[in-house]
């Protein structure tokens, strides 16, 4: 069968995708990750064998969320240091990775890379471990463990208690 | 069993944010600025209802009148031009002013470039493109248009070549009827047909 009209690939993937961005990357770099994302996937599409598009094109996300933590590295100190957007500011939109809790967000770009990924492949994106394996190419056990010991060190953190009134009120 | 986990719903609830549709629009602009779209697509309100017009490099491929599935409209075209399809409406701001113009009854002929890679058999190809050539308010025949494209006892496959005509209205097909002035067949059913003709004053 031949491949979908890219527009729908599109509109299928593209909440999941900036969402586990946001949740990678944080809400303001976000959108570039998200545009080179498809830029990527659009150039690649003849590629795209149909047989799990989503978890193709967040194999794609990954990459350059950790391009773009790459890049952030090497950058100086004040273009990285962006301040988020104030919790509760006026008028603007939810701050954090999705209008929750800020604490919470801050503590799952604080995780290592791979558990930050399966964290936000499982949970944010609402993955499959099968699938989150294929995105992190790496076996299902190892995408599962570095899923839980992420959700270990955030509850650890205690990003989930602390922020959870907040969180609600931002609902 | 399952236990409830309070940073997990968090997790799934932060799914939800940013805005995924106007960071889908700026991405359709960035394709399009780097040259990767191969089908740029839009709708159009009409009087004769909500047509989907679709443009490659080369000119309009496509023009579906509002009976057609959209999705499928942009399926077949995935498959027989390029799945590489994006809404871009500003690609068709041109097209879409000229069939404006059509229906406001101030515009008598079309002058965007056609592309004609969903006609690939020759005589087919002839047969549009003769009724490329019949005037505006003016109709014809399905043999008349089998003599012009050079096949006079060939009217019967000239009338399955109208039928499949991938860009009606701009490729005139409404203005091809049956012998004796019988209103014939059309993609959009006899009354569009009707309505496109009474626009152009063709017929009363």
């Amino acid at each position: 069968m031949a491949a979908p009209p890219f527009q729908s690939f599109l509109d299928d993937h593209r909440e999941p995708v900036l969402g586990f961005l946001r949740a990678m990357v944080g809400p303001v770099d976000a959108d570039d990750c998200f545009q080179e994302t498809f830029v990527a996937a659009m150039r690649g599409y003849a590629r795209l064998n149909g047989d799990n598009p989503r978890a193709w094109v967040l194999t794609i996300a990954r990459r350059k969320a950790i391009d773009h933590h790459r890049a952030a590295k090497r950058r100086p100190q004040p273009s990285d240091a962006i301040p988020e957007p104030a919790h509760g500011s006026p008028g603007g939109a939810p701050p954090g990775a999705g209008g929750g809790d800020p604490e919470l967000w801050r503590a799952v770009r604080e995780l290592p890379p791979k558990q930050r990924a399966a964290v936000a492949l499982r949970y944010v994106t609402d993955l499959r471990y099968r699938d989150v394996a294929r995105a992190l190419d790496c076996s299902e056990e190892a995408a599962r463990r570095s899923a839980h010991e992420g959700l270990k060190s955030l509850r650890e953190a205690g990003a989930g208690d602390e922020g959870r009134t907040e969180w609600k009120d931002g609902q | 069993m399952k236990e409830k986990n309070p940073i997990e719903e968090s997790l799934r609830a932060g799914a939800g944010g940013g805005n995924a549709a106007a960071a889908a629009k700026r991405f359709a602009l960035r394709a399009e600025d780097e040259g990767l779209v191969d089908v740029a697509y839009a709708t159009l309100d009409t009087p004769v209802g909500e047509l989907v017009l679709a443009t490659t490099r080369n000119g309009l491929v496509r023009l579906a009148l509002s009976g057609e599935e959209v999705d499928k409209v942009l399926a077949e075209l995935a498959k027989d031009v390029s799945p590489r399809i994006l809404e871009l409406p500003a690609r068709l701001d041109g097209a879409r002013r000229e069939l404006d113009e059509y229906f406001a009854g101030r515009r008598t002929r079309f002058e965007m470039s056609l592309d004609w890679r969903l006609v690939p058999a020759p005589f087919m190809k002839k047969v549009l493109k003769a009724t490329a050539r019949v005037p505006y308010g003016s109709t014809t025949t399905y043999g008349d248009v089998a003599v012009e494209a050079g096949s006079p006892r060939a009217y019967r496959a000239a009338g399955s070549a109208l039928g499949s005509n991938p860009i009606p209205i701009v490729v005139p097909c409404h203005r091809v009827l049956r012998r004796g002035g019988e209103i014939g067949n059309y993609g959009g059913g006899p009354e569009m047909k009707r309505f496109l003709l009474e626009l152009e004053g063709a017929i009363d």
